[in-house]
């Protein structure tokens, strides 16, 4: 089954007749994506790849019944792009657009908590149910159906791990890469939450980085919540830590944050953690030969 | 973009909030004017820079005359100042503010920044202002009152009651203190701020509260709404790198080793970092070429990489998605043959098409080096930077 999405996930793209929405619009319908409409006001009644365009999400949806978004709108527009899709009752909400403004992405956290939408990203390669459905940039071709689920604050170091375990004959359930900005819609708990109550979904495989507190949030979680075998890796173990202004940021943060932090938490948790990224692949296949 | 202390002041002051006389000057020279101008028996001269600790590390000075405002300001001019926020090398001193010396009452730390986990803006108050904030919400949160702020309402009045009274001020400024986080917060949307701290906010002897210092961090993906933030990017302390960097939107941080390093995506490139050091190499430098990177850019990416003298050996790693391989692979023989360069060049590709990108890069007759994965590449590239020899 894998999570979030499926073969009944009908997807409106917004900004499709923008460069990036119209490529990857083509590398969607190819994939067999159930990509039925597209979103770019004042260009209603045209079509791009043979899918009709509308001049709003509501209006979208109401001819087609899309359940599902995929916004590729210039940042400067993308969080009314969100709400738009929230309010035209859409269900999940899938944001690639990268360098959108922090607070206008707290506006959309606040007004989307009251809804039933879930948000992926934005910043971020999206979705992707091996050989059912991809919403998103991510290169179909890398990925296999399968039992590993994939979730990653990353965008190409997760095609990377999500290619060691295909060239190993490993598939996966689901690959998210829930956006690597400080705001972000689905978090690596809940993904993690979804995993666990998939049957088909065997292991996890979670990609975090350093900042912020996310891995730490989630390594509570796999502590309590998740039986299912972890595969972690956090990148940016050897980074020098960036020059700080002011105290804020720490008092925040506390000692959260550094790859250490990170790794502890996790190895506490009972992930099994992968130091070298070029072994991901290989720590999934024992794992999942022992389970 | 880090804002420097007189141009966070200067905002501060167009939302009506108190802070010291002052002024800010480019040489020494006009330093006994400006003393003069404050008209105060004693001033403050403190060095601009980027990073907080100043104090400490002797970028703070009081003088009481002219002729000594002058003397201090030449010493402090063109030196480099040494913080714990600055790294070793520190930084360069290009401006001073020199301010009226406030008499103080009391200090008081006040910031809002963003928390991640929270995934809201919060507002961060203490009584135990100064240096040692971080300690004491390692050793004493308590002390520390946070308080979440809503985006949408703004500050509630019940908000406002409850970190008075935690704080314990003393009625008379309280309502001058609950006005001035309304006009604080205020500046943190408006502005697009990701933190405003101000440490210390002072009450002074005559009952005012004054920011004595400023530190503002604008939210680089909103610069594009604020026109007026423009003219700062001149006085930012980026390096040439830094600079050729931004203006083809490569992010791109210099480091103390010897692989130069060209990947796309932030995830892989640190990982590629991480890579290099397992195998016993230094990475000179994190450059990540975004996700779809042109031809200009990742020619510029070896411009920016080969400014470096420091560089042994190049390592690019590159996850082809939506990119195709042979169109990079492409780019790097171009680039190889108008950048000219002159150290190894290990290249690692992944992705699409790219079995026509390695077979390019082959038969390019260049001195580059194929990997046929992370690995290999890694260790390929530290030998090479080692000893300048690559087996083949």
């Amino acid at each position: 089954m894998g999570i979030l999405i499926d073969s009944n996930t009908k997807v409106v793209c917004q900004g499709i007749t923008g460069n990036a929405g119209s490529f990857h619009t083509a590398q969607m319908l190819e994939y067999g994506t159930k990509l039925v409409a597209g979103v770019t006001p004042g260009k209603e009644g045209t079509t791009v790849h043979g899918v009709s365009v509308f001049d709003s999400v509501f209006e979208a949806v109401k001819s087609t019944q899309a359940n599902a978004s995929v916004i590729y709108v210039p940042a400067p527009f993308a969080a009314d792009a969100v709400l738009e899709a929230i309010e035209a009752g859409v269900g999940l909400v899938v944001c690639i657009t990268e360098g959108i403004p922090t607070l206008d992405m707290i506006r959309v956290k606040k007004y989307i908590l009251n809804t039933k939408t879930r948000l992926i990203g934005p910043n971020c390669p999206g979705i992707i149910a091996p050989g059912i459905c991809k919403i998103g940039i991510m290169p179909g071709y890398i990925h296999k159906s399968g039992s590993v689920g994939v979730v990653s604050r990353s965008g190409t170091l997760t095609y990377e791990a999500v290619w060691q375990l295909t060239q190993r004959g490993i598939g996966q359930s689901t690959c998210i890469g829930i956006g690597g900005d400080p705001i972000v819609g689905i978090n690596f708990v809940d993904v993690l939450r979804l995993f666990q109550e998939d049957k088909e979904t065997r292991a996890i495989v979670l990609i975090g980085e350093i900042g912020g507190s996310a891995e730490e949030e989630a390594a509570e979680v796999i502590k309590r919540e998740i039986n299912k075998p972890v595969i972690g890796f956090i990148a940016g173990r050897t980074a020098p830590q960036g020059r700080r202004m002011g105290h804020a940021g720490a008092i925040i943060s506390g000692n959260k944050g550094t790859a250490n932090s990170k790794i502890t938490a996790l190895k506490n948790a009972g992930v099994n953690i992968v130091d070298n990224p070029a072994d991901i692949g290989e720590v999934v296949a024992k794992i999942i030969s022992h389970s | 973009m880090k804002l420097y202390e007189f141009q966070a002041k200067n905002i501060l002051k167009n939302y009506g909030i108190l802070v010291p006389q002052g002024k800010v000057i480019s040489s020494s020279d006009d330093a006994p004017e400006v003393f003069r101008e404050i008209g105060c028996a004693s001033c403050v001269i403190k060095a601009q820079i980027l990073a907080g600790g100043r104090g400490k590390g002797g970028g703070i000075q009081f003088v009481n005359t002219p002729s000594e405002a002058q003397t201090i300001a030449s010493r402090m001019f063109g030196s480099s100042l040494v913080t714990h926020q600055t790294g070793l090398k520190g930084a360069e001193i290009k401006y001073l503010l020199i301010e009226e010396a406030v008499s103080i009452k009391k200090e008081l730390y006040l910031a809002i920044t963003i928390d991640r986990s929270l995934q809201m803006p919060v507002l961060i108050t203490s009584t135990e202002g100064g240096m040692e904030i971080e300690e004491i919400a390692l050793r004493a949160p308590e002390n520390i009152i946070r308080e979440p702020l809503d985006i949408l309402f703004g500050i509630h009045p019940f908000q406002l009651r409850r970190i008075t009274s935690k704080l314990g001020i003393p009625i008379t400024p309280s309502s001058k203190f609950t006005n001035l986080l309304i006009k604080l917060f205020d500046v943190f949307v408006k502005n697009d701020c990701s933190l405003l701290e101000i440490n210390p906010l002072v009450i002074t002897s005559s009952g005012e509260l004054c920011a004595l210092d400023a530190k503002i961090e604008i939210d680089d993906n909103a610069l594009y709404r604020h026109p007026e933030f423009e003219q700062f990017t001149q006085y930012q302390d980026f390096s040439q790198a830094e600079v050729l960097a931004r203006r083809y939107r490569l992010s791109y941080i210099s480091l103390d080793g010897s692989i130069g390093c060209l990947v796309n995506g932030a995830g892989l490139a640190m990982a590629t970092m991480d890579m290099i050091k397992l195998h016993g190499g230094e990475p000179a430098n994190f450059l990540d070429v975004g996700g779809d990177a042109s031809l200009e850019q990742i020619i510029q990416a070896f411009e920016i990489i080969l400014s470096d003298y420091r560089v042994k050996a190049i390592l690019v790693n590159i996850f082809g998605g939506i990119m195709k391989c042979d169109v990079i692979a492409s780019g790097i023989i171009q680039a190889v043959k108008e950048v000219g360069i002159h150290v190894p060049l290990i290249v690692r590709l992944e992705g699409t098409n790219v079995n026509a990108a390695r077979k390019l890069l082959n038969e390019s007759g260049l001195n580059i080096i194929p990997a046929k994965d992370m690995k290999s590449a890694a260790d390929a590239v530290v030998k090479a930077s080692n000893n300048g020899y690559i087996d083949r």
